[in-house]
């Protein structure tokens, strides 16, 4: 290998290393308060704030009824609140109550969010979509037969 | 190691659906290996980023309590048919991955 070949091996690392770095930047900080939080309700609040949180009927949770499989359970999320800026899904009996949340930017990306997540037991689980200045919430108890946390 | 990340764009209603499922263990550190009786580390993906043309428009949180091999699916709207839509992601152990699609 020639010097100009090794430099330019160096320059295209460089770059390379620049662009992951950037990746890296441009997420948030990964909330690890809210993920150590063990009740749903001090989760929401580690995550939320102190914003109050009513019940909807904007909000709706496409989730099965019951779930043979505890490990894979889909849930879709879905409001009609145009200006809805995140949308979080939680699981009030499982260790870690909060499952997961998508930040949204109002305009670009709407109201709609689906996962597949773990449940351990038959729970109620919840999903809660701040708009404006307000939380809305709705409800959708799952039946577990298996559970999904390696039992 | 690397891990598979795919991801599927479908028109629906006012814009499009974008699903992104990545091939990931996502372990919780709770979980027993069978064989070993030993506790398996957790590694999980926390942060998934979508990008329509390089802008962020939506960024998903996630825990370990979502499954194993993720799908996760966002709504956006305003992709013309020639966008670029890209999807990045990191986990616990600070690997990432990346997929790109071209809106039709």
């Amino acid at each position: 290998m020639n010097r100009r070949l090794f430099i330019k091996g160096m320059a295209a690392c460089a770059a390379g290393f620049g662009f992951l770095k950037s990746v890296v930047a441009l997420a948030v900080e990964w909330p690890k308060a809210v993920f150590d939080s063990e009740t749903e309700t001090d989760a929401v609040k580690a995550f939320f704030g102190d914003t109050p949180i009513a019940e909807s009927a904007d909000v709706e949770i496409k989730a099965p009824l019951q779930a043979e499989n505890g490990a894979v359970v889909p849930i879709k999320v879905s409001t009609t609140l145009a200006d809805a800026e995140s949308i979080a899904i939680t699981v009030e009996k499982n260790p870690v109550p909060f499952v997961t949340v998508v930040n949204l930017q109002p305009g670009s990306s709407g109201g709609f969010y689906s996962a597949r997540i773990k449940m351990g037991e038959t729970s109620l689980v919840r999903a809660y979509v701040k708009a404006g200045d307000k939380i809305h919430m709705a409800s959708q108890e799952v039946k577990v037969t298996v559970g999904g946390c390696g039992g | 190691m690397a891990f598979v990340t795919k991801m599927k764009i479908k028109k629906a209603g006012d814009g499009h659906d974008i699903l992104c499922l990545v091939k990931h263990p996502m372990e919780t550190g709770r979980r027993k290996d069978t064989s070993t009786g030993e506790v398996v580390p957790a590694h999980w993906i926390e942060i998934m980023t979508f990008q329509l043309n390089g802008n962020t428009v939506a960024e998903a949180i996630l825990g370990s309590g979502v499954s194993k091999d993720p799908l996760i699916g966002v709504h956006i709207m305003g992709a013309k048919s020639g966008d670029t839509i890209t999807v990045n992601w990191k986990d616990s152990k600070g690997e990432t991955g990346s997929a790109e699609a071209t809106v039709k």
